[in-house]
């Protein structure tokens, strides 16, 4: 078994995995970061998105032995000091979740697409988030969210 | 900048919402809170049922059968138990002698049919996705690996896809019995006078398309024992209605079985069912004793997570030349896939009442027959049977305003129930308590800008534009608060629809709410909160609201049929009153007057003209202590409240939508979408916006895109994420919502529910659009969903 080290949220692990373990299965079920969820099978979803190497990145779509030497941040690693990232007070202000399910990979795809794109338009979020799917808030708030949230890291 | 600036002040206006009732006394109720849930779902510390890590735990997986229809000639596990990890591997035949059946709650007549439906097949198999048999190992890649090594043999049979041929004697059928599962009917008024002569007929047929629920969360379920007593976490609305269930179907008594819906990420109706997978799960710790773990690929919930909708509609709409409507008949045929699971008869029920909208007329008659096929089983989907019914009768609208040349929303005006004739009985039975469809509707035109949008419309016709302008309209109300226990047993379903409610003031000042209700994204612990500390004068910060766990919430009915607030919200109301009254005797007490001298404002009672007062903090603390109470007063400070509606609540509103339809491509886009709804007083405007906008998007889902779509063997096209069509924020336009305010009078709270409203009112909005914008081209339907390939064939 291929032994890989990979640093999720600021701490660096050294794990023998299969080499057809899935990075979502790595978090998951060894690690216990149970912050990252899986909503499909197929990568349509996003709802398991994390950043790899400070990329968005869906883990159900990448090998554990893929993120060798790689640094994850997970939904779970984006509070500092107790103070939740703008991105998710930004959601929580402008009620951009409901049942919460999709809202770990939704986040995490909205801090890659603004940091990409620091003041995106409604339209750039709305094809910038197309990876993600919700299916409780029809995604109005999350525009709404996204934008906010851009706002505060650019002003 | 300014764009930044303009998001923000956005945000604050919908935060603030409060044009209609944003209190101004610091009332908590009316008011945009935003929501205690969100700390641990925005930082990965929800607890999701496959979270849940148990020492020594087992994970299951099912094999499923890859035919809709076949008998199985053999099963051969052996290969598969000789793989590394594997502990157990099942057939049906091992369950044979205890796995019962799936229930059926709502048997709704003499004639309906009621397979017995094992959670694991045996002989038969009659769906794609039936589980056939089961790998219990060590780690779930192991056991994934143990399904492919099992061999089943099956002798496939004819598949049963089209109702009307199934209805036939000649053809295969589903059970030996048949394929028609029951028929159900309700007339009122004189159908044939209505139809007799009548100046304008309109005769349409409508599909409605079966559909995937696609909670975000796909199901889990975990089962433990410590050999006696059996625990049970699964992704489910309805813990409480499922302890029951699975008591009565697998013996396990009930004292005996706890079961816990932890974080549940979305149901919309399809987490209200009692599993094979629940059933199955628990009958695997009875066996193994060990605790066991289930987590449903997103493509095995496609085939076996109930579906939704599954109708045909044959709709007779009979009117005089005025336009004013005669009577409205309904003959339906409804899908039920291969059985009936809990509610699944019961859903085109639920439209029965609906099909007459909110519109007068003489005569009114609904036939409905429900139809086995070899799919996976209908039951509720969001709205259930109300979409269904108000499709159908906003469809027709629609036609009879073009019959007669009349716009859309004149010939709703000549029809519909004026806002001073409420309390209203209508030709379908129900009494509507009140409404104003008038209001709502000028608030919708203004906000369209309806009269611009119809000049453009008309500019671009004379054009001969490729892009078409068509506007739609639907004028709906609904029936909620799911629901008067003596109604639902009226129509034979198997429990009452009561909620229940607890309030504990704690010691030292805190309080604790227990509800009946099952939330799975719909804010209770938020709502409840703000009703409480309104009711109690205590800290909305000081309330904390518990759910879910039978062990917590001794008794419920759960969350499903915009029922929580009107039911539930009110059993927690009445919860805090009792608390009050009691706390009131003690205040008296202490204070050395009569409880009629006490007044109770801000979480305080005063003796009325003094200064003397007690809060009700101190009366927690001191009803805890218990050293001077009144005589025949129980220490503690808490009280349990039930709540039975009297009526169901009736949420309306008018919904317009303008779609731009490129003919050259079929391609539709939404140009602009107004929604104002009539939910009665509302608790968190927040809260209720958002469950607008995502209602808005599974009717506009239903309107668009999706479409569970089966070949002629059976087999589902759609069985991934990948072809099912969910649509993302790409696929849909920003929403225009508002409110207009007409208190319920069934419920002190004045309210109404919310949770379906959105999907109920748009699919027919979007649709009349498309329609609208097509008709000139002789355009006189388009069945759904509209894709650009179906409206391009229908205008070439």
């Amino acid at each position: 078994m291929p032994r890989i080290s990979v640093t999720v949220d600021g701490i660096r692990y050294e794990e023998d995995v299969e080499p057809r373990l899935l990075l979502v299965h790595l978090l998951r079920d060894r690690l216990g970061k149970t912050g990252t969820p899986v909503g499909c099978d197929t990568s349509n979803c996003g709802a398991c998105t994390v950043m790899l190497d400070g990329k968005s990145a869906k883990s159900c779509s990448v090998l554990a032995v893929q993120a060798d030497g790689a640094e994850v941040v997970t939904i779970e690693g984006l509070a500092s000091d107790g103070t939740m990232h703008p991105m998710q007070q930004a959601f929580h202000e402008e009620h951009a979740l409901q049942c919460g399910y999709c809202t770990p990979g939704m986040v995490m795809a909205a801090i890659d697409l603004v940091n990409h794109n620091p003041d995106p338009s409604e339209e750039a979020i709305r094809e910038g988030l197309e990876g993600n799917l919700c299916r409780c808030t029809g995604y109005c708030n999350i525009v709404r969210a996204v934008r906010r949230g851009a706002a505060v890291r650019t002003p | 900048m300014t764009e930044e600036l303009d998001a923000g002040l956005v945000a604050e206006q919908v935060a603030e919402s409060g044009q209609l009732s944003e209190p101004a006394d610091g009332r908590e109720v009316g008011r945009a809170r935003r929501r205690k849930e969100d700390a641990r779902l925005l930082t990965g510390r929800t607890q999701w049922t496959d979270n849940i890590q148990l020492p020594g735990m087992l994970y299951v997986v099912f094999k499923r059968s890859p035919m809709a229809h076949a008998r199985i000639t053999g099963v051969d596990v052996s290969a598969a138990k000789d793989m590394p990890g594997v502990v157990a591997v099942f057939s049906g035949q091992d369950f044979a002698g205890e796995q019962g059946s799936l229930p059926c709650a709502w048997p709704v007549s003499e004639d309906v049919v009621i397979p017995d439906h094992p959670p694991m097949a045996v002989e038969t198999v009659r769906y794609p996705g039936e589980a056939v048999a089961c790998v219990v190992a060590i780690d779930r890649y192991l056991a994934a690996d143990a399904l492919d090594a099992i061999d089943v043999d099956y002798e496939p049979l004819p598949a049963v896809m089209d109702m009307r041929q199934a209805l036939t004697d000649a053809g295969p059928k589903v059970h030996e019995a048949g394929n028609k599962a029951f028929t159900w009917t309700f007339a009122q008024g004189d159908m044939e006078a209505a139809l007799r002569d009548a100046p304008v007929l309109v005769e349409r047929t409508y599909v409605q398309q079966r559909l995937i629920p696609s909670a975000m969360e796909p199901r889990a379920v975990v089962a433990t024992t410590d050999g006696d007593g059996f625990t049970l976490w699964t992704a489910t609305q309805v813990p409480h209605v499922l302890r029951v269930m699975l008591a009565l179907t697998t013996g396990v008594p009930e004292h005996k079985l706890r079961v816990i819906a932890p974080d549940v990420g979305g149901g919309f109706g399809s987490k209200l069912q009692v599993t094979a997978e629940e059933v199955l799960c628990l009958l695997l710790t009875r066996k193994l004793g060990k605790p066991v773990k289930w987590t449903e690929s997103r493509s095995e919930g496609n085939l076996t997570v109930h579906h939704g909708r599954d109708q045909i509609q044959h709709v007779t709409l009979a009117a005089e030349s005025d336009g004013r409507i005669r009577g409205v008949k309904v003959e339906l045929l409804a899908d039920m896939g291969a059985y009936l699971m809990l509610v699944t008869p019961g859903v085109p029920l639920l439209g029965a009442f609906m099909y007459n909208g909110i519109y007068k007329m003489d005569a009114y008659s609904f036939d409905c027959t429900g139809v086995f096929t070899t799919k996976m089983p209908t039951d509720a989907y969001r709205g259930a049977g109300r979409p269904e019914a108000t499709y159908a009768i906003e469809r027709v609208m629609d036609e009879l305003a073009a019959e007669l040349g009349l716009d859309p929303i004149e010939v709703r005006r000549r029809n519909w129930i004026r806002h001073e004739e409420f309390p209203y009985t209508t030709i379908a039975g129900l009494t509507y308590d009140s409404g104003n469809y008038e209001a709502a509707t000028e608030k919708a035109l203004a906000l369209f800008g309806y009269d611009k949008l119809r000049a453009e419309q008309a500019d671009r016709r004379d054009r001969g534009d490729p892009v078409q302008l068509g506007i739609g309209v639907s004028t709906y109300t609904e029936m909620c608060g799911l629901a008067p226990s003596r109604v639902l047993g009226s129509l034979s379903y198997g429990a009452g629809g009561w909620e229940h409610g607890s309030v504990r003031m704690l010691p030292t000042g805190k309080v604790e709410v227990v509800t009946g209700t099952s939330p799975h994204g719909q804010g209770h612990e938020t709502a409840w909160s703000q009703i409480v500390a309104d009711s109690l004068g205590v800290p909305f910060e000081d309330v904390a609201v518990m759910h879910g766990d039978t062990a917590i919430s001794h008794k419920g009915m759960d969350t499903y049929g915009s029922r929580s607030l009107v039911v539930g919200g009110m059993a927690v109301l009445k919860a805090c009153e009792k608390v009050k009254e009691k706390a009131r005797r003690l205040a008296a007490h202490a204070l050395e007057c009569s409880p009629d001298d006490l007044e109770f404002t801000r979480g305080a009672f005063t003796v009325k003209g003094t200064t003397s007062s007690k809060t009700i903090q101190e009366l927690a603390l001191a009803a805890f202590a218990a050293h001077d109470l009144p005589d025949g007063l129980e220490p503690r400070l808490d009280a349990d409240a039930t709540f039975d509606p009297e009526n169901f609540s009736f949420p309306h509103g008018t919904h317009l939508c303008a779609v731009e339809v490129d003919t050259e491509t079929g391609l539709t886009k939404i140009r602009k979408y107004v929604a104002v709804d009539d939910v009665g007083h509302v608790v968190n405007p927040l809260i209720v916006e958002g469950q607008v906008h995502g209602g808005l998007a599974q009717g506009i889902a239903q309107a668009l895109f999706e479409e569970a779509v089966h070949d002629a063997d059976g087999n589902l096209l759609t069985a991934t994420m990948a072809d099912y069509l969910v649509p993302s924020a790409a696929d849909l336009p920003d929403f225009v919502t508002d409110r207009t305010e007409t208190p319920a009078t069934s419920n002190p709270l004045g309210v109404k529910g919310v949770g379906e409203a959105g999907t109920i009112a748009s699919t027919p909005a979007v649709v009349n659009a498309v329609v609208d914008a097509l008709r000139p081209r002789g355009v006189h339907d388009i069945q759904m969903p509209c894709t650009p390939e179906r409206i391009w064939r229908a205008i070439r």
